[in-house]
C-alpha cells in the first residue's frame, strides 16, 4: 500500500514509552569543508561535493546534546541517520567517536539534487528503521545548505510533535523542556516525547573525540541502505523529488572595496571625517 | 503575466503587522490578480487595516492556539483552505515561525519549498525565485515545477514595502483542527530580552562586534560607540555562540538583516555567514587588525588596526564634540 504524505508514518503508540533509558536519534550531514570556497558544478547546478566530507559543526551539537541527555538518564544510546549521495562515512565516524553507537547511511546516486523535502522523507524512513527514539535531534540549519526546513517536515512524516531552534534542552520524565529562541528573546516550551526538537549552535560544547574513542569508531556498526531499501520510490527524491529547476545562475553586482589605511594611532579621525561626510555625526 | 491567486503568511509585533508582512504584500500586488492575507493569533481585526492597505482583500484567521507552538495546527488549518482559496504561491518569511508552519504544510500538500529567496518573479504561469550564495556573490533563480500552490520563503529587507491604498481586509475565521500529539508543544513562559536604542533591524546606524574584541568584557566599547551615534549594537554569530551577547543581536544568515545608512564592524573579519546579513548596508567602515579579513573587501572605510586601540579613542573624540 502507498503511504500519503499525510499519514503519520508511525504513531506515539507505535514508538513504546520506556523513559528509564534514553534513545535518541541525531540527524548529521556530511558537508564540503566550509573553509574551503564553495563552487557550483556546471553540469548538475548542485554544490560540488568532491573531496573529503566532514561532519557539519552545526550537527556535533546535536551529537553532543544527545549524549549528555542519554549519560543523564542513566542508559540508552545515541544513533545517528545520515544521507549521501555516495558512500561517504568520515564525518559520521567523527560523529561516532564522540560517542554515538551506530549509524544509517542511506547512500544513493538518485539522492543527487534532493531538496529538504525529499531529504526529510529518505531521513524520515531511516529514523523508522532505527525503531524506537524518545527524541530526534538535528540542528536548526545545515551551514552549506540552510534551508532549515528539514526539522519540521522530518516531525511532520513522523507524525510527532516538535520543537524548533532549541537553545537549552532538558528531560523531565515523559516530556522535553526546551528553550526556544525567539524574535524577541525566548520562550519556554513544554513537549511531550517522543518529539523533534532542532538545536541552534552553541547550545553545548561539542566534545573532542578521544583517541579511544576515534580506534572505538572504526568498529562501530554503520548500516548503508538504499533509497528501495527504505521502501520510498526514486522519483520522490533527488532531482525529480525536487521539482525545481536552476535556471539562471549569475554573479551579483560586486560592492567594490573603498580605502584601507593602516591605523597610525589617529584611524579614528578618519572614521569621525567619514561619518561627518554622510552627515550622521 | 500574473497569478490568479497570491496569499502571504502574515505576522504581527506588538498589535501591527511586521514589516517583513508588508514587504511580502506590496510584492504579492505585483505577482497576482488577488492578495490574501493568513494569519495565526487573536488580534487579526486589529491589523486587517494594514494588511488591506497593503494589498491583502482577505484575512483567514486562525485562533485559540492556546499557546501552541502554530507549526502544525496552523499548516493543518491552511492545508485545508488551501483546497477551496487554491492560491498558485504562498509566500512567508524567513521567521521562526514561519519557517515551522512552512514545513509542516509542505508535507501536508507535498510541495517543495524554496527558503532564502530574495526575489521573486512569474513567467507564464511558473513561479521563479532568487537565492543569493557564497555569502551573496552568486544569485540562483530557481522555478518552481511542483504545482499549486509553491511554497518560498523570502529573507527580510528582500522588498520595499509600500502602502496601496486598499481597504480593510475582510476576516474570514478558519478553523484550527485538532492535531492531537503532534500539536503537543505548549509555550509556558515568554522571555523578552530587553533592549533600549532603536532596534537592530531599523536603525540607521548599526556597530557591531566580533571575535577581535578579544573577551566578553570588551562588548560594552561596542554598546557605548552605537549609544553614541544614537544606533544599535550588534553582534557576529562567534560571540553570540561564545555567549558573550544574546542571540537577538546576531547580524548575519541565521540572525538579523540589516541594511543600514552606516554599518561599523569591529573585531570582524567577514564570514560568510555574517556578510549575508550586513552587505546590504549603504556605508560600511570595518576595523580588523589583519588586513587580509574579508571584511575589507567589501568595506568603503578599512582600518587595519586594533579594535582596542581605536575604538576607545573613537568613543573620546565622540563625547568631546558633545
Amino acid at each position: 500500500m502507498s503511504r500519503s504524505p499525510h499519514d503519520p508514518i508511525c504513531g506515539r503508540g507505535a514508538w513504546g514509552a520506556d523513559y528509564d533509558a534514553m534513545n535518541v536519534v541525531v540527524c548529521v550531514k556530511q558537508i564540503p569543508d566550509p573553509a574551503v570556497p564553495g563552487a557550483l558544478d556546471p553540469s548538475t547546478k548542485t554544490l560540488k561535493r568532491e573531496g573529503k566530507l566532514i561532519l557539519d559543526e552545526s550537527d556535533s551539537y546535536g551529537v553532543e546534546m544527545a549524549l549528555q541527555l542519554v549519560d543523564a538518564a542513566g542508559g540508552g544510546e545515541v544513533s545517528l541517520v545520515s544521507m549521501a549521495p555516495n558512500n561517504e562515512v568520515s564525518g559520521l565516524r567523527t560523529a561516532l567517536a564522540m560517542g554515538a553507537a551506530k549509524a544509517v547511511l542511506v547512500s544513493d546516486p538518485s539522492l543527487q539534487g534532493s531538496d529538504s523535502l525529499s531529504t526529510a522523507k529518505v531521513l524520515a524512513k531511516a529514523i523508522e528503521r532505527l525503531g524506537t527514539p524518545d527524541l530526534v535531534l538535528t540542528a536548526t540549519e545545515s551551514t552549506d545548505g540552510y534551508t532549515g526546513t528539514v526539522p519540521e517536515q522530518i516531525a511532520e512524516l513522523l507524525g510527532l510533535p516538535s520543537v524548533t531552534f532549541a537553545k537549552h534542552v532538558e528531560v523531565a520524565g515523559e516530556t522535553v523542556k526546551v528553550q526556544r529562541q525567539t524574535e524577541a528573546g525566548y520562550d519556554e516550551v513544554e513537549c511531550p516525547m517522543p518529539a523533534v526538537v532542532s538545536v541552534t549552535a552553541g547550545v553545548v560544547e561539542p566534545r573532542y573525540p578521544s583517541f579511544k574513542g576515534i580506534m572505538a569508531a572504526k568498529n562501530k556498526p554503520v548500516e548503508e541502505v538504499t533509497v528501495a531499501d527504505l521502501g520510498l520510490d526514486a522519483s520522490s527524491v533527488g532531482w525529480p523529488g525536487a521539482r525545481q529547476d536552476i535556471t539562471d545562475i549569475v554573479a551579483a553586482e560586486a560592492r567594490q572595496a573603498g580605502e584601507v589605511i593602516e591605523d597610525d594611532g589617529e584611524g579614528h579621525l578618519k572614521i569621525i571625517a567619514f561619518l561627518e561626510g554622510l552627515k550622521v555625526i | 503575466m500574473t497569478l490568479s491567486t497570491v496569499w502571504v503568511y502574515a505576522e504581527s509585533a506588538e498589535g501591527k503587522p511586521t514589516s517583513l508582512t508588508l514587504e511580502l504584500l506590496t510584492k504579492a500586488r505585483e505577482l497576482g490578480g488577488t492578495v490574501e492575507a493568513v494569519y495565526a493569533g487573536e488580534d487579526a481585526a486589529g491589523i486587517a487595516a494594514a494588511l488591506g492597505e497593503h494589498g491583502a482583500s482577505k484575512v483567514y484567521a486562525m485562533r485559540d492556539l492556546n499557546d501552541a507552538l502554530p507549526g502544525a495546527a496552523v499548516a493543518a488549518a491552511m492545508a485545508t483552505q488551501i483546497e477551496s482559496s487554491a492560491p498558485d504561491l504562498i509566500m512567508f518569511g524567513m521567521t521562526y515561525e514561519a519557517r515551522d508552519v512552512m514545513g509542516r504544510l509542505s508535507v501536508k500538500v507535498d510541495k517543495p519549498v524554496l527558503t532564502n529567496s530574495i526575489d521573486v518573479s512569474v513567467d507564464g504561469s511558473t513561479v521563479k525565485c532568487t537565492t543569493a550564495i557564497f555569502g551573496g556573490n552568486t544569485l540562483v533563480t530557481t522555478a518552481v515545477s511542483g504545482g499549486a500552490p509553491a511554497l518560498a520563503a523570502f529573507r527580510p529587507k528582500s522588498f520595499v514595502a509600500e502602502a496601496g491604498g486598499g481597504a480593510d481586509g475582510e476576516v474570514v475565521e478558519v478553523a484550527v483542527p485538532d492535531v492531537g500529539a503532534t500539536g503537543a508543544a505548549r509555550v509556558t513562559a515568554r522571555h523578552v530580552e530587553e533592549s533600549t536604542g532603536p532596534k537592530l533591524d531599523e536603525a540607521n546606524i548599526v556597530v557591531s562586534g566580533g571575535r577581535g574584541l578579544g573577551e566578553a568584557g570588551n562588548y560594552h566599547l561596542i554598546e557605548d560607540l552605537a549609544k553614541l551615534l544614537k544606533g544599535a549594537p550588534g553582534a557576529s554569530r562567534a560571540i553570540v555562540d561564545a555567549g558573550w551577547v544574546p542571540y537577538s543581536y546576531q547580524v548575519g544568515q541565521t540572525g538579523k538583516v540589516v541594511k543600514p545608512t552606516v554599518y561599523l564592524a569591529a573585531g570582524i573579519s567577514g564570514a560568510t555567514q555574517h556578510m549575508v546579513g550586513m552587505k546590504g548596508s549603504k556605508n560600511i567602515i570595518a576595523i580588523n587588525k589583519d588586513k587580509e579579513a574579508p571584511i575589507f573587501s567589501i568595506s568603503d572605510l578599512g582600518i587595519v588596526g586594533d579594535v582596542h586601540k581605536v575604538l576607545p579613542k573613537l568613543i573620546e573624540a565622540l563625547q568631546a564634540r558633545g
